[in-house]
């Protein structure tokens, strides 16, 4: 048995060895035409607009088919300030007018793939769908342009950005990947028309749907970067079952699977597989909230909002989750590793992350008492349907919350109904919601935790306006030391004075995918980097 | 010479085989029957005396004792939360069997209601009401569930719903073929001309003589409502963690930790199929023992 665990650390070793021999050597190889990628993803998307979903489900089949304005260096897709332009010409402009002005120049050589040109006038009409929603629809990342006073498009070659004031998170905002840039006609004819129809012009073009099966896409000719896209296609495979894309994988069914594996599923392909798999691995912009139901007895009093994260042994979770799911660092409300982010000691002073697990639960029982809370009821947690790390998570929590006495009944939907239940029905009194964002880009990747009526992504149902006062003085300074401060203080009233929602664990991101596949890189984040243009088969 | 009640219920007592006796013959005939019938009797016992028996408690994650092999300290060893898997089988037997007993009861006795209902009345109503349990029965048991638990959603009431269902058309269908026979029998013709009512002629009069068919089909659908709910558990679609569940054991642990701690999906695995086939014979074995065709062989 011993034997086997040194065989196979050793194949680890040697599979992340080779993976970041075989990253530093991808830029030196000459990539290959022709292929088909197949992949797997986790879950389905639930609906096809980017600019109103969030999930994984819809980036990794179906950001192939779109282009967007600018976007993070598919070669240095770690960093947090490189940033192409993927429509526009040249490099991303720097602003103008004190910092308040940005002007785009439009590429004249993307079409869409029904034929017609794209113009300016396609990037307005996108982006004031995605920042000034028609009221009544929604936009989830609306929040992330609370700087932008105007958008307008003087000519059809020139797109400019007004803003009220001067903000590094405009530009990391505009490269998140969800922002597809749609049809103007087809938009005006019914903005909801993109939630069933595809229609974009990026690398690829949409070929079939099989429900429940897969997608899949063909290479566009006329695609504006010239001898892109290498893949002549790809199948985007859909796998709920982790067990199925690990041995996916394993058969060669499959290449890729471009969200995560746990540690287990990386050391059973590697073991398996050897150098014919590559590893990648990187921190994750991810992380799972529990989104408390204001609307909700007793959780609209604060006391048992905090009981529940009181019971929560994040420090210990860490170190026996990592073992098994894709979640490991222990973090608040920013991107752990962020300059922006809580150290471990600003950490240990919030509720819920209390070096002293005993008292922090005997603070649990107290403010439960206090609050009068119905120990004796069930209460409703409602959870996605997919394994890692939701109901792995989900599972761990109810472990959590019953030391302090409360029981919770995990109610497990798959990803369609687990939204219509977190953003529409609400019958829940706690559910899992996640902040997994793109770019790193802690100013607005915070937005979550801001009034629901300010955030297009935030259904705890609450408005805390201290909480947006300093999220708003963090957006408007420039000042580093000053944005940290705010930020400590919006952190302590989200997850501690006011409760008004919490953290669970940031995910770790490892990546075990077929050593042929070339010109991926990985991210911390799960929606970067998707394109595929990018990609080739060494095969 | 008058002979008392009293003495032809002692002669009758003396004449009866001791309790240990019968047993003793049922096991030289039903051998497999016998067997069976230990398990469940085990398995209910399992069920009843759960917390008493469990070593530890189903639920409780003991992170520092994750993925254990088999031991002293975990006889079946634990799972990827640290969950004794014993504790989690003994209480597992409380979830499927309850969730059996209700779904085969109740699908049970519906369907000999409906199904003796069918019968009595024949002509019109038995024929649509025939063509309404041909729709039902052309759905595969496994389908109609996923279908119900896809339209009311997760948890315990819903999956007993999910599997109650499709259940009863198919003991409507057998019981109304005894039915059917029986309806012809002169009682039913007396008890008519006697001025009793319907329910009472169905229920007093044909149903009890239904018993035989229907009890072969209870303790069958016990089995196979065991084996439907370990099937929708294990699709995510019947009860949810950490409900100590057989098919949600399954589903937790077998494909992911297949090779590296099989013993999380090997003892679940085992639980279920020892459960339906101690159900599934001991219904043989009634059926073998009911039938008078079959028991004259």
């Amino acid at each position: 048995m011993k034997g086997i665990q040194v065989k196979a650390l050793c194949a680890i070793v040697a599979g992340v060895a080779i993976g970041i021999g075989a990253s530093g050597q991808a830029s030196a190889e000459t990539p290959k035409h022709g292929g088909i990628l197949k992949y797997v993803v986790p879950d389905e998307p639930p609906s096809f607009d980017g600019h109103i979903e969030t999930t994984f489900a819809l980036i990794h089949p179906v950001r192939p088919f779109y282009s967007v304005l600018i976007k993070v260096n598919p070669e240095n897709p770690s960093s947090t300030t490189d940033f192409v332009c993927d429509v526009c010409v040249g490099k991303v402009p720097e602003a103008t007018d004190g910092g308040k002005l940005y002007t785009f120049k439009i590429r004249d050589d993307v079409k869409f793939h029904s034929g017609e040109k794209m113009t300016a006038q396609d990037v307005l009409a996108t982006y004031q769908k995605i920042i000034f929603p028609p009221a009544g629809e929604p936009s989830a990342r609306k929040a992330f342009f609370s700087m932008v006073e105007s958008v307008t498009a003087p000519d059809d070659h020139t797109v400019v950005f007004k803003l009220k004031y001067p903000s590094g998170a405009f530009i990391p905002a505009l490269a998140v990947p969800f922002n597809w840039i749609y049809q103007k006609a087809k938009l005006d004819k019914d903005i909801h028309w993109y939630e069933t129809h595809i229609d974009g012009s990026g690398a690829f073009i949409f070929e079939k749907r099989e429900a429940g099966a897969y997608i899949s896409g063909k290479r566009d000719p006329d695609y504006y970067i010239k001898g892109r896209p290498y893949l002549d296609g790809f199948q985007a495979i859909f796998a709920k079952k982790e067990s199925l894309r690990v041995q996916a994988i394993r058969g060669d069914r499959a290449a890729i699977e471009f969200r995560g594996f746990p540690p287990k599923s990386r050391d059973d392909l590697v073991a398996a597989l050897g150098d014919k798999i590559t590893v990648e691995e990187s921190d994750w912009n991810c992380v799972l909230i529990m989104t408390v139901n204001h609307k909700k007895k007793p959780w609209d009093d604060v006391r048992a909002r905090r009981a529940l994260t009181l019971a929560v042994d994040r420090w210990g979770g860490s170190k026996y989750l990592s073992r098994i799911a894709i979640v490991k660092t222990v973090g608040g409300i920013v991107f752990p590793g962020s300059p922006l982010a809580a150290t471990k000691e600003e950490l240990q002073q919030l509720a819920g992350y209390w070096p002293d697990l005993k008292k922090s639960r005997t603070e649990a029982r107290r403010l439960l008492k206090e609050a009068g809370v119905d120990l004796s009821k069930t209460y409703y947690l409602n959870n996605r349907a997919v394994d890692q790390p939701y109901k792995i998570v989900g599972t761990w929590l109810l472990d959590q919350w019953k030391q302090v006495g409360l029981k919770f009944d995990q109610h497990v939907f798959p990803t369609g109904p687990f939204y219509a239940q977190l953003r529409k029905k609400k019958d829940y009194d706690v559910s899992m919601d996640f902040n997994c964002q793109s770019v790193v880009n802690p100013l607005v990747d915070v937005s979550k935790f801001i009034s629901d009526d300010r955030a297009g992504n935030n259904y705890g149902s609450y408005q805390d306006r201290e909480v947006d006062a300093l999220f708003d003085k963090m957006n408007r300074t420039a000042d580093p030391a000053e944005q940290r401060k705010y930020m400590r203080e919006m952190e302590k009233l989200t997850l501690d004075t006011h409760a008004n929602a919490f953290i669970t664990l940031w995910w770790y991101r490892i990546i075990p995918h077929r050593s042929y596949v070339k010109g991926w890189k990985i991210s911390p984040s799960h929606y970067l980097n998707q394109s595929l243009d990018n990609v080739w088969l060494d095969q | 010479m008058a002979v008392t009640s009293a003495e032809i219920d002692s002669q009758l007592a003396a004449a009866r085989p001791p309790l240990a006796k019968a047993a003793l013959t049922l096991i030289r005939q039903q051998p497999l029957g016998a067997v069976s019938g230990l398990l469940v009797i085990v398995m209910i016992l399992m069920a009843v005396f759960a917390q008493q028996i469990a070593p530890y408690d189903p639920i409780a994650n003991h992170y520092e004792f994750m993925q254990l092999a088999p031991s002293a300290k975990f006889w079946l060893g634990t799972d990827q939360f640290g969950r004794d898997i014993l504790s989690r089988i003994i209480w597992g037997a409380r979830t499927a069997l309850f969730i059996g007993f209700s779904c085969a009861f109740i699908g049970s006795f519906a369907g000999l209601v409906l199904g003796v209902t069918s019968a009595y009345f024949g002509g019109w109503f038995d024929l649509l009401f025939q063509r309404i349990m041909d729709v039902f029965l052309a759905f595969p048991l496994i389908i109609m569930g996923l279908a119900v638990v896809a339209i009311y959603g997760t948890g315990a009431q819903n999956v007993i719903i999910a599997i109650t269902i499709p259940l009863i058309p198919r003991c409507a269908r057998v019981v109304r073929s005894s039915a059917l026979a029986i309806r012809e029998i002169p009682y039913v013709d007396a008890a008519r001309a006697l001025g009793f009512g319907h329910m009472r002629i169905i229920l007093r009069h044909m149903a009890p003589n239904c018993m035989a068919p229907f009890l072969i089909m209870l303790t069958t659908f016990l089995g196979q409502a065991i084996l439907l709910e370990a099937s929708l558990s294990y699709l995510g679609l019947g009860v949810q963690e950490p409900t100590p569940a057989w098919g949600l054991m399954l589903q937790g642990g077998a494909e992911e930790y297949a090779e590296s701690a099989p013993w999380i999906a090997i003892f679940p695995g085992l639980a279920i199929t020892l459960a339906v086939f101690a159900f599934n014979l001991f219904g043989d074995s009634l059926r073998d023992t009911l039938d008078p065709k079959l028991r004259s062989r």
